[in-house]
């Protein structure tokens, strides 16, 4: 869902921007209070993991394809903050490098996808983790809805903005896009729920997110 | 940085270049939903006018003057990911707090 130039007006774009904009400068400021030694190349590798996964296009119905979005995987890896600066990054290289996403439309792409899919998303997830059971499945269940319901909600959110810039009503645009991104959703939360399953299993640790006890691992990997 | 942190971080950035380059020629070039939806609602052409930035070294996801879209969009994939892992990591680097570097040698550091 990255928007191109052209589809937002200027006060959308500017309020979008700005939003954005302080959201990853405040995400800096925490990073550089909170960021543990083993986040930094974490950080890294789950920015490239994103980039590479939203490059797989799945056909959903009606010759219309989705991606990954990948915000709630870095929120439940890397806490909201640290997943706002990598939906940045991202985004940042997918419209320079890859003209993916447009300029003027960078800081409402970055508002959607890392403020309202990682931010917003993370603390829903919190309270869907709370009020579920203290287990792995659990967990793992908060995770698959909080993803799919991401990629939802970015959705709407992406068509309220063209709504509001006057480019399609609400009523045309929000079911639309709601609707296309309900499907695209599911192929959001399978990859997102096993690639923490997988590094659950693996490497308990670096997720952030998760706080039952961590049994150790069989094979005597974890340190933590 | 463990040993172990390092393979799982080598694996990752493996399975991630596997994905971009391998797997990236075969995904579906039908549009995204919201490309769809700008379609079918008419407003497609607002966003094909005019583009702020025209100096994108590799449009699309094809890097141009490579023969066949698989490689094109291959080397795309590999370009993008390894920039995307550098610019993550040195971004990270770069605002990680400064006791983590002097906590490697304390107390607390060291595994």
């Amino acid at each position: 869902m990255h928007i191109p130039d052209g589809f937002l007006d200027a006060k959308t774009l500017i309020t979008t921007a700005v939003v954005s904009a302080g959201a990853v400068g405040y995400g800096i400021k925490r990073a550089n209070e909170k960021l543990g030694e083993r986040q930094v190349p974490l950080m890294g590798v789950t920015a490239a993991f994103i980039f590479a996964a939203q490059m797989l296009n799945f056909p959903v119905a009606g010759g219309t394809s989705g991606h990954f979005l990948g915000a709630v995987l870095a929120a439940v890896l890397l806490g909201p903050w640290a997943a706002c600066l990598i939906m940045a990054v991202v985004l940042v290289v997918q419209c320079l490098g890859f003209a993916d996403g447009g300029l003027t439309a960078l800081g409402a792409n970055v508002f959607n996808m890392g403020v309202v899919g990682g931010i917003l998303c993370y603390y829903i997830f919190v309270v869907l983790k709370k009020a579920l059971p203290r287990t792995r499945s659990s967990f793992l269940s908060a995770v698959a809805v909080t993803s799919w319901f991401s990629v939802i909600l970015a959705s709407a959110v992406c068509a309220i903005e063209l709504a509001v810039s006057g480019t399609s009503p609400l009523g045309v645009v929000l079911p639309a896009m709601v609707g296309v991104h309900a499907l695209i959703g599911i192929g959001e939360a399978i990859i997102t729920t096993v690639v923490v399953a997988v590094v659950l299993s693996t490497r308990p640790a670096l997720v952030g997110s998760y706080d039952l006890p961590i049994i150790p691992h069989p094979a005597g990997g974890e340190t933590q | 940085m463990s040993k172990n942190m390092k393979t799982f971080i080598f694996v990752a950035l493996l399975v991630s270049l596997f994905l971009a380059i391998f797997i990236s020629p075969f995904a579906s070039s039908h549009p995204d939903g919201l490309e769809k939806v700008a379609e079918n609602k008419g407003f497609l052409e607002r966003g094909e006018e005019w583009a702020a930035w025209k100096s994108s070294p590799i449009p699309d996801y094809a890097v141009p003057g490579l023969r066949g879209d698989a490689l094109a969009t291959g080397a795309a994939g590999l370009v993008g990911t390894v920039a995307v892992f550098l610019i993550g990591y040195g971004l990270a680097s770069i605002i990680k707090p400064k006791s983590v570097e002097q906590a490697k040698g304390g107390p607390k550091g060291g595994q």
